[in-house]
């Protein structure tokens, strides 16, 4: 979770500073080698081994045993669900973080600090824990909860608050990544539109939007991955019915717990690669909008 | 248009940036607002473009008052101290921007774009950099392509905010002797501001020296240099280490020779 949280702070950098090029920090050669022995000995041990390890376990039993855990009813039901709440809460988190971004970088208004504040709150708090708010507010002991079961609607241990801690959860990511990118742009081209004859609307959609498109589908890549692997606060919530509330992550744990590895590292696997997709699309984001600032 | 602002006033805070100013500037004259930075002349040039509003105080354009026009129907070519180039558009799309933008029925078919766009490129004679994108132009460039993307909507005043700032100091003497001989041939009633004072003479009709959010003189260039109004425009100008003399030779001299007709051509807009 922090290392994804850190990810979406910090716009991608790129200076091209060669280093060993100027004779002022240019190191020993001791140095570079002990350097990069231990960053690659980190890395392979605790980054690549385990991938490496996911896979493995998934096929020990070979392909066959591999789909059949893939095709089950109850992982096909979990991977739908993890694709449904992905499908609600990356478009709501898009829609909140583009508003949200725009208001903070280009207008001045009271409060301003407070909102900020709060758009990381859910980088802050604990997924358990935010788990346990929707619980305690729409819950059958929950504060809602009597209201709710009035009108016969179930949030908590069904799939509305499965979403419902998605969306929280993966809040921040579209914002945080648009803030800076916005404010660091300024208003001075909205203004140019304008003076133009542009309306605001007009001014958002040419000029504003694609501005920040590659920030915005890093964001977005970075919600859409946090939104399907998310398993804290989504556990709480989900009351782990098979088949109903069961999201894959979710899936993942109660095969393990059950000690039917096998099925429990190819359902693993599939996050794992979403992992890897994600990746290679960051980096592709990042190739783009660095060829587009030059 | 001729251009009237009548007792302006705004503070941001306590800072009074513009007190109880009034101007005016008639149709078809190049003005240069001049001052030292903090003096209100980019406060009042976008007050006049409606970028900002005044606390008190009325705008009128061609007569009429514009308190109430919003920018977008005010007509007027604002051209940014850094440009405000759209960074992710060549530099055929910045210029058509305004035409694009047009509500439907007042829309000119792209033919009718394609045709103006390149005119205004070869009026900024930068018609071979269609293509380009801002980030691979030169600082002049940009501030030609700027010019003419805001004249693209056939502004009726051009505002032009620090339009050589940026710019190194051969490119700047470059460039506004071309504004001067682009002004002479479009005759669009145009303020711009600087803190140059060699910049607003040897430019400008008129120049309007401010200083602390009123205006100390308005005058031509010779009437300023020869007769500074009061203690503030003659130290602004510098006219004790150099005496009017070399100001006069050095600055004003030029512009009687200027080639009158060596810039590029264009039917007036």
């Amino acid at each position: 979770m922090s290392a994804a949280a850190a990810g979406a702070l910090h716009a991608p950098l790129r200076t091209r500073h060669d280093h060993q090029a100027s004779p002022a920090t240019r190191e020993a050669r001791w140095v570079r080698i002990t350097l990069l022995t231990v960053s690659l000995g980190f890395f392979a041990l605790f980054l690549l081994l385990p991938l490496v390890a996911v896979f493995a376990e998934a096929l020990r039993k070979g392909w066959g045993v591999y789909f059949a855990a893939l095709v089950e009813p109850d992982a096909l039901s979990a991977i739908k669900l993890t694709l449904f709440a992905a499908a609600v809460s990356v478009p709501l988190n898009l829609l909140f973080g583009i508003s949200a971004a725009w208001a903070i970088a280009k207008f001045q208004f009271p409060g301003k600090q407070f909102l900020i504040t709060l758009i990381d709150l859910p980088f802050s708090v604990s997924p358990v824990v935010a788990g346990l708010v929707y619980v305690l507010v729409f819950g059958t002991q929950g504060w809602l909860g009597p209201w709710l079961q009035e009108h016969d609607l179930r949030i908590v241990f069904a799939v509305p608050g499965i979403v419902l801690a998605t969306v929280f959860v993966t809040f921040p990511f579209v914002a945080r990544e648009l803030i800076p990118l916005m404010e660091a742009q300024g208003r001075e081209e909205e203004e140019a539109a304008i003076v133009l004859g542009a309306t605001g609307w007009q001014a958002f959609w040419r000029v504003t939007l694609p501005n920040v498109k590659w920030g915005l589908l890093y964001g977005v890549i970075l919600c859409n991955a946090r939104a399907m692997g998310e398993f804290g606060a989504v556990s709480v919530v989900s009351g782990h019915i098979r088949g109903m509330t069961n999201t894959l992550p979710l899936h993942v744990e109660i095969l393990y717990n059950e000690y039917n590895f096998a099925a429990a590292f190819a359902v693993a696997s599939l996050l794992a690669l979403l992992a890897l997709v994600t990746l290679a699309l960051k980096t592709w984001v990042e190739l783009k909008s660095g060829e587009h600032a030059s | 248009m001729s251009i009237e602002v009548r007792n302006i006033r705004k503070a941001f805070g306590n800072f009074v940036a513009l007190d109880d100013v009034s101007l005016e500037f008639p149709s078809g004259e190049l003005v240069a607002l001049l001052g030292p930075s903090g003096c209100g002349k980019t406060t009042l040039l976008r007050i006049v473009a409606g970028l900002e509003y005044a606390d008190g105080g009325q705008v009128l354009l061609e007569g009429e008052d514009a308190s109430a026009i919003h920018v977008r129907e005010r007509q007027v070519g604002f051209v940014f101290q850094h440009y405000a180039l759209f960074r992710h558009m060549s530099v055929f799309e910045n210029v058509a921007f305004g035409l694009r933008v047009k509500p439907r029925k007042l829309r000119p078919a792209e033919a009718e774009i394609r045709r103006k766009v390149h005119e205004l490129l070869e009026l900024v004679q930068l018609d071979y950099l269609a293509d380009r994108y801002p980030s691979q132009l030169s600082g002049g460039q940009r501030q030609r392509i700027a010019l003419a993307r805001a004249l693209a909507v056939e502004p009726r005043v051009l505002l032009l905010d620090e339009p050589f700032g940026a710019l190194d100091a051969k490119v700047r003497k470059e460039l506004r002797r071309w504004l001067r001989r682009l002004h002479d041939e479009l005759h669009i009633t145009s303020i711009f501001v600087t803190h140059d004072q060699e910049e607003a003479l040897e430019v400008a009709d008129r120049v309007v020296l401010m200083n602390h959010g009123k205006v100390e003189q308005v005058a031509t260039p010779r009437e300023l240099v020869e007769r500074p109004g009061t203690a503030f425009v003659e130290e602004f100008l510098d006219l004790d280490d150099h005496g009017p003399e070399w100001l006069l030779k050095a600055k004003l001299a030029r512009r009687d020779n200027r080639h009158p007709a060596a810039g590029p051509k264009l039917a007036a807009a």
